[in-house]
């Protein structure tokens, strides 16, 4: 008992150092950003207090033990279909939200489990969409290329066809006068869609309050940029729309960059371009080693070198905004919630047989839907 | 000859013959597998020459290779089609011929269908390879209004009867919306270009071979669950299958069965079924070419037995099983026993977790067949 009230005493002492011996803040120098039609840039140092280093590497850390438990699914046969996995570019995700608020919208295409999380969803909804399960986020309807929240637009499984999309969002924001903003994010492959251009034309002439981003992971597919695109300084490809290059693997950078894009927006100045320069360590899909196009000696130095939780943790560590054992224990809870929502993603039920039918149209009546034999009828209930 | 060589490949079939694991609808790989492919029992064989076991997609490397051996102005190009191919139906090809003449586009499918015209037009006998039939919707402009326009709108000035579109096509067990469609009645509604589904690699490297060859601007759908699942001996030099030909698979007399690629394996399996359980003798015919279709055998066939069940996996409405029946009740009317019955997939987006429902399998199509009989 008195061992007991030691350690507890020993921990409450611990857990009291925390607020008297930490940094609050601290402000790092961040990369230089390239600039395209841009007479300033975002500024050259980020502040970062330490309320906000614990929240981002919380969420950093979220997305990247998700990714790693939907990969361990994978293989076990309980998600099945296409997943499109994240790691390694969650300061994208994380350092964009960083810049933006959650009444801003964000559009994006089929790797969006990172923003699903970040724009309100929770593990569990994202986990059981994935295993297609009625408690998932999209009812189990989607899986994993269609996930949506408030202000989250997906999700969208055509490469490109996302964009138009956020334009007219964007639109939307501006003819409503909610000095809102959107965020239309595209791939390095995707780049190279005829609709990309002809967004980049609208939102132009029409001053529209989008920021579009490219996700420049180096590769579309097995396809890498120098094969695929004449220019592969996308960043210039919107001609007359300023853009920005940026460091992707740096949450602080994104983060800097997004609030910079996001200022010239609402400030009436029209569309903005953000390239961030990012890698993914897992392959195009599960099914996709990764490993075919590009060496493992690649993978490797990047994730040694540039990997966006350790630059963050190194970072604070060095800094002393958080002590070592913190960031253990955010990652053991971490881990528990990701357990939790694996848990739950395999065992809750799927959804029912009438949901086949359902949310076709938007119906007030019931209406009766033809089914696979003349004398088989569904009733579509919305 | 004919008959013995027949006869000797229905014995080797057996013995060939890849046949699925029949768990429920999937197999453990996620694969759909509520049908089996014994090959050879279903393929009219057109045996040419010495013949090599292939499966679909070395069926349609081996057309390819063939193509690009003949003819100088060939050239196939698609998204990743360098490296072989996701299906791996283009591998070996760039190596054997040329990176001048099998090469990459960027992601861009109405570019890469505007772009063979292009070629087409010019005289390059082109090979698009659109990645998944799902993508080709941003092409579709440019099939619709250019590609199948071109002759007429231009007096028979020019064409682009040189272009083949080819795309991976139908369900697989767990593409769910996009990578699972079937978009072949979007096309059938257009006159100026051909469709095309076959049902296993003899056929598909006939009928790709005469897609290359016609001179209208061809769209080849290669149903994609048979790419490694259907195996044949198939003719390694080149050979046609003709177009707008319908094969009367297996001759009957109480049923027609109709269909196309895939489903034609589950409707035999149906057609024995019905064999042996109802004592109903079902003749099975593969459309082959949707657009323009052999309307002929179909009605004669229909005339003969009376009765007629159309199956697909795409949506009922507007479905080409429609055109089908409406054609047949216009022509056979009076030689109908029973209406004709359509069995379709659902009026929904190709669901996600809900594809073991919606997809028309052997048990819907046979509860169709009793119907039809007791009607």
């Amino acid at each position: 008992r008195v061992l007991e009230l030691t350690g507890c005493a020993a921990s409450m002492v611990a857990s009291s150092r925390s607020y008297a011996d930490f940094t609050p803040e601290a402000t790092f120098d961040i990369k230089k950003v390239d600039l395209h039609r841009l007479e300033e840039g975002p500024p050259l140092t980020a502040t970062l207090t330490r309320e906000e280093g614990l929240k981002y590497y919380r969420t950093m850390q979220t997305i990247r033990r998700m990714e790693l438990k939907a990969d361990q699914l994978y293989k076990q046969k309980i998600i099945r279909g296409f997943c499109h996995l994240y790691d390694g570019q969650e300061a994208c995700a994380v350092g964009i939200e960083g810049g933006i608020t959650l009444s801003d919208h964000l559009i994006t295409a089929y790797r969006a489990h990172g923003y699903t999380l970040t724009r309100g969803g929770t593990v569990r909804e994202i986990m059981a969409e994935l295993t297609g399960r009625r408690g998932g986020i999209a009812k189990g309807k989607g899986g994993s290329m269609h996930m949506y929240t408030k202000n989250f637009y997906g999700g969208n499984g055509i490469v490109g066809a996302q964009v138009p999309l956020g334009a007219g969002v964007a639109l939307a924001c501006k003819y409503l006068g909610n000095d809102q903003l959107c965020v239309s994010l595209y791939g390095d492959g995707a780049a190279n869609q005829g609709q990309i251009f002809e967004t980049y034309n609208m939102s132009s002439l029409w001053k529209l309050p989008i920021i579009f981003i490219c996700e420049n992971n180096q590769y579309g597919m097995g396809t890498s940029v120098e094969r695929s695109s004449a220019s592969t300084e996308y960043y210039k490809r919107g001609d007359y729309i300023p853009g920005l290059r940026v460091d992707g693997m740096d949450v602080l950078c994104v983060r800097e960059a997004t609030k910079f894009a996001a200022d010239h927006c609402r400030s009436g100045k029209g569309p903005i371009l953000m390239e961030l320069q990012t890698y993914r360590y897992h392959g195009h899909s599960m099914s996709d080693p990764g490993v075919s196009y590009r060496t493992r000696e690649e993978i490797q130095e990047v994730r040694s070198k540039s990997d966006p939780i350790s630059m963050l943790k190194d970072r604070m560590l060095s800094n002393n905004m958080a002590s070592i054992e913190e960031l253990k224990e955010i990652d053991i809870a971490v881990r528990k919630e990701i357990e939790d929502a694996a848990q739950f993603a395999t065992t809750d039920p799927e959804p029912p047989l009438d949901d086949l039918c359902s949310h076709i149209f938007a119906n007030d009546q019931p209406f009766e839907v033809r089914a696979a034999t003349p004398w088989t009828k569904l009733t579509s209930t919305s | 000859n004919t008959m013995f060589s027949t006869s000797l490949l229905r014995v080797g079939s057996k013995l060939i013959g890849l046949l699925l694991t029949r768990k429920g609808h999937f197999n453990t790989l996620g694969l759909r597998n509520d049908f089996g492919f014994p090959p050879g029992l279903r393929t009219k064989t057109f045996l040419l020459g010495p013949t090599t076991k292939m499966n679909l997609f070395q069926s349609v490397t081996s057309a390819l290779d063939n193509t690009l051996a003949s003819d100088p102005t060939a050239v196939i190009f698609g998204e990743d089609v360098a490296f072989g191919g996701v299906f791996r139906c283009t591998v070996g090809l760039r190596d054997k011929y040329g990176k001048d003449r099998v090469f990459n586009t960027p992601l861009c499918e109405q570019g890469i269908v505007g772009f063979g015209i292009g070629a087409a037009v010019a005289g390059a006998t082109a090979i698009a390879e659109i990645q998944f039939a799902d993508y080709i919707y941003p092409a579709f402009d440019q099939i619709v209004n250019e590609a199948a326009k071109y002759r007429y709108r231009s007096g028979n000035l020019f064409d682009c009867g040189n272009l083949t579109i080819r795309a991976p096509w139908g369900c697989v067990g767990h593409g769910s919306l996009y990578h699972s469609q079937s978009p072949e009645a979007f096309f059938a509604h257009c006159p100026g270009i051909k469709v095309v589904i076959p049902r296993g690699p003899v056929q598909c490297k006939g009928l790709l071979l005469s897609c290359i060859a016609d001179q209208n601007p061809c769209i080849f759908f290669e149903p994609k669950i048979l790419y490694r699942a259907a195996v044949e001996q198939v003719p390694t030099e080149a050979y046609t299958i003709p177009l707008s030909q319908a094969e009367v698979i297996q001759e009957g007399s109480d049923v027609t069965l109709v269909a196309w690629g895939t489903q034609i394996h589950v409707l035999m399996e149906v057609a024995n079924m019905a064999q042996e359980k109802l004592g109903v003798s079902c003749e099975l015919i593969d459309l082959q070419t949707i657009l323009p279709w052999d309307t002929e055998t179909v009605c004669k066939s229909v005339a003969k037995t009376g009765r007629l069940l159309i199956s697909h996996e795409a949506p009922i409405t507007g479905g080409f099983a429609a055109e089908i029946s409406s054609t047949v009740q216009e022509e056979c009317f009076l030689n109908l026993e029973a209406p004709i019955a359509r069995v379709c997939g659902y009026d929904t987006p190709f669901p996600h977790i809900f594809e073991p429902f919606y997809i028309p399998d052997k048990w819907k199509c046979f509860d169709a067949i009793k119907k039809l009989i007791s009607y």
